[in-house]
């Protein structure tokens, strides 16, 4: 049997950066958690969730309200933690930057943690631009130990200096491995609320006299910063000096173990004194940093210093050893053995069983498409489907289907509709469409409900009816959410329901009104089926149309020489039929009796 | 200091790479080595392309293994191994299977599954390919496949002693499957 992390009090553990941080938290006496999944943050509050009862943590229906909630609890003296991927701070960022301005009574950490090389994200944002121009401290960690250790101190630097920390990680922080020295977990006494006007209502007389105050603590913290261990110069050959943070250090160590090294482990502010204090003793300076030049540009404009960076590495994609060693060691790499091979590709696709599949098969056969967000059904835009061709951020696709038409009128897209999940509506989808109500749009929007935060590997959220412990919890009501915004159609429908979800579709396309249609069938990870069935083919029937296989489903592949689907039986999800259900002259077929 | 060891193990999602990946973590580390260990989940996740990076020796830095560094390349899907061929350092080993999972590019037809041991077998790749549904079936248990490949690996893994290779195996399988995958280990290690 696993051992619950809590019932662990010392010794050491292999824990990802994403558990080290959840540990950090436990033991530096956290309190209370808010947070909204986000990959590569998700598993911080999951490891939370189940391990770690001495914490208070919840899902929140978004980044914003998550950060909202987390500043109450310090205002109220708890230690408090919030937790989200890079453009999760973007949603939280109004309060955010306000919370900077106010500080923590009880101590406040914010992990962002950022995806370069967008693993799964829309972009690749450098969030340490965003901590530096809230003006709040940075702290990056360099491997899981430093995770946890740091999460600790970010508590202890936040409510000494009186200011949220922004504890910032990357992917390969996040979802990597290694060896943690863990110890028992300090309880703190909640401080409780006290009434402080001055210190909690920016008007702009109190505004003004915050912003002072938070100059000052950065002035103060710079010169902290030099003397804290976050912070420390490993000397090693003078002829290269390289600067560096987070996950690049790692790189920096491994392929070239004998330069000199000044490692920042916070670097907002920066520590200016140390800064200089390497300069002076090295001959080259180099960079070596994930994402924007942040760095770099600051440093060197600071101390107007020649060094090279940024334009020898890059400012795209994820750092790996090899770029590092090519960028640092003047082009150098490791002699290849074997050359690189050109295979087809493996893209991800929507899984066996997945209820988005009837939804964008439909729409695809009767050559709609949609305006699409964030989560599994985005993978709605790839080949056999192409049936989504918009993304900006979550919530988007309402918005962003009301804007084609204020510019190009229904008629000239009646097919286009917004493809948009559960969990991504209310996460921000709602005010959107309340927008379209309120400003007479005349499109139809598809609420694809698995009832199931999906994508980032199946968290409960406001319409699954548990909650992030999974004990139970009310459940939301879309159908009565989307009429109580003055949606006067709304509907809801079995997506694996072909012929249903074709005349859902038609009406609404007909329509020149504003509908909802809620698609809802659970997600194939919310359950598993009573009994194993799989789809059986009878080559005698086929005809050899491949409408089965163009459903894509990674079940169904084709043998050519044969010319019949080849169904894999280990794969094939026991109550899904759509293959059947297409199938012109039944020569698939699947006894669903007594699948729940 | 010796050398650290880079073993990257690939595969699609589901096909429990990642089980696979903590099984010699914790064979490492019980061998008294630090280790470090890389995947990347989320959208990836999703029927893609899965790989996991595990390093260990004295003392571990990057969590990537660098391309050319690798000393196992250990594939539970047949083109996933020659998709990753090119990390292999010149003494490096391609431990692989004759499974196929066909990607969704190749079953729409846009895409033609590629003859994998004729290029390897051109290319000159240095490999184990392992039948590993047969050996699955005659174990009864088509789950340990992950298992008969480590087996095959720890030939080429000798800094850790078997007796850490079956605690780990044991710490991460339910009780009732623990011999299956003991056999499994024992297979692929004979191969």
């Amino acid at each position: 049997m696993r051992k619950k992390l809590n019932e662990i009090d010392s010794g050491k553990l292999f824990l990802s950066g994403n558990e080290a941080i959840a540990r950090g938290a436990w033991e530096s006496g956290v309190h209370f958690s808010s947070s909204y999944p986000g990959t590569p943050s998700t598993e911080i509050m999951e490891t939370i969730g189940s391990d770690s009862p001495e914490i208070d943590a919840q899902w929140a229906p978004n980044e914003k309200v998550g950060m909202e909630v987390v500043a109450g609890a310090s205002f109220g003296g708890a230690r408090v933690l919030s937790t989200m991927k890079h453009v999760g701070l973007n949603v939280a960022a109004d309060p955010f930057f306000t919370l900077s301005y106010i500080g923590a009574t009880g101590g406040i950490v914010i992990v962002s943690a950022d995806d370069p090389g967008v693993h799964s994200s829309q972009n690749e944002q450098d969030n340490r631009l965003m901590g530096r121009a809230a003006k709040v401290v940075i702290i990056e960690p360099s491997d899981s130990q430093e995770a946890k250790d740091f999460t600790g101190m970010a508590y202890e630097i936040s409510e000494k200096f009186d200011t949220p920390v922004m504890l910032r990680v990357t992917t390969r922080i996040c979802h990597s491995k290694s060896i943690v020295e863990v110890g028992p977990r300090v309880n703190v006494p909640v401080k409780g609320y006290t009434k402080n006007i001055a210190k909690r209502v920016p008007i702009p007389s109190n505004a003004r006299k915050m912003h002072t105050r938070i100059e000052a603590r950065l002035k103060t913290l710079e010169d902290w910063g030099c003397d804290s261990p976050l912070n420390r110069i490993e000397m090693g050959e003078k002829s290269i000096g390289i600067i560096t943070s987070g996950i690049s250090y790692q790189y920096v160590k491994e392929v070239h173990p004998d330069a000199s090294v000044l490692k920042l482990g916070m670097t907002n502010p920066l520590p200016w004194k140390l800064i200089k204090e390497f300069i002076d003793q090295v001959e080259n300076v180099m960079f070596v940093e994930e994402g924007e030049p942040y760095l770099e540009e600051r440093i060197r404009s600071r101390f107007l210093v020649d060094g090279t960076g940024s334009e020898l590495i890059s400012v795209e994609g994820e750092l790996n050893p090899e770029l590092v060693r090519k960028g640092i060691k003047d082009g150098e790499s490791l002699p290849l053995t074997f050359s690189e091979v050109a295979l087809p590709g493996r893209p991800p696709t929507l899984c066996p069983g997945c209820p988005h599949r009837g939804a964008f098969h439909t729409l695809s056969k009767m050559k709609a498409s949609s305006t699409g967000d964030i989560g599994c059904y985005t993978l709605g835009l790839m080949p056999p489907y192409n049936a989504l061709e918009t993304v900006v951020c979550m919530g988007a696709a309402i918005g962003v289907l009301s804007g084609i038409e204020k510019a190009v009128g229904r008629e000239k897209m009646p097919k286009l509709i917004s493809a948009i999940g559960e969990s991504t509506f209310v996460h921000s989808g709602i005010t959107g469409l309340i927008d379209m109500v309120y400003n007479g749009s005349t499109g139809t929007v598809m609420i694809m409900d698995n009832s199931l935060t999906a994508m980032t590997g199946g968290q409960e959220n406001p319409t699954t009816g548990k909650n992030l412990r999974g004990e139970p919890a009310p459940v939301l009501d879309l159908e009565k959410m989307v009429l109580a915004c003055g949606v006067k159609h709304v509907r809801v429908v079995d997506p694996h329901d072909l012929p249903e979800m074709k005349r859902a579709f038609q009406e609404e396309f007909d329509r020149d009104e504003l509908g909802v249609i809620i698609t809802k069938r659970p997600c194939i990870m919310q359950y598993k089926p009573k009994r194993k069935t799989v789809a059986i083919h009878d080559p005698e029937k086929c005809v050899h149309c491949k409408l089965c296989v163009k459903l894509g489903c990674p079940v169904i592949s084709w043998d050519s020489e044969k010319k019949i689907p080849v169904i894999n039986e280990m794969l094939c999800w026991p109550n899904c039929n759509l293959c059947v259900q297409v199938c012109p002259k039944d020569a698939l077929s699947k006894d669903l009796e007594g699948v729940v | 200091m010796s050398k650290v060891k880079n073993v990257i193990i690939c595969g699609t999602g589901g096909q429990g790479i990642l089980m696979a990946s903590e099984v010699l973590c914790s064979a490492a580390w019980r061998s008294g080595f630090d280790v470090k260990k890389s995947e990347v989940h989320g959208m990836a996740q999703r029927g893609g392309s899965v790989s996991s990076h595990v390093r260990f020796g004295d003392k571990v830095n990057s969590v990537l293994v660098e391309k050319g560094a690798a000393d196992v390349v250990l594939a539970l899907e047949k083109m996933e191994g020659l998709r990753w061929a090119n990390y292999l350092s010149p003494e490096g080993k391609l431990i692989t299977c004759d499974l196929v999972i066909e990607p969704m590019t190749v079953n729409t037809g846009s895409a033609v599954y590629p003859d994998v041991e004729k290029i390897i077998n051109d290319m000159e790749i240095p490999n184990l390919m392992i039948p590993v549904m047969e050996i699955a079936k005659e174990l009864g248990n088509l789950r340990v496949i992950n298992i008969i490949l480590l087996g095959a690996a720890s030939k080429h893994l000798l800094e850790i002693p078997e007796k850490n290779w079956f605690e780990a195996i044991e710490e991460r399988v339910p009780p009732r499957a623990l011999e299956v995958n003991l056999e499994a280990f024992r297979r692929g290690k004979a191969l």
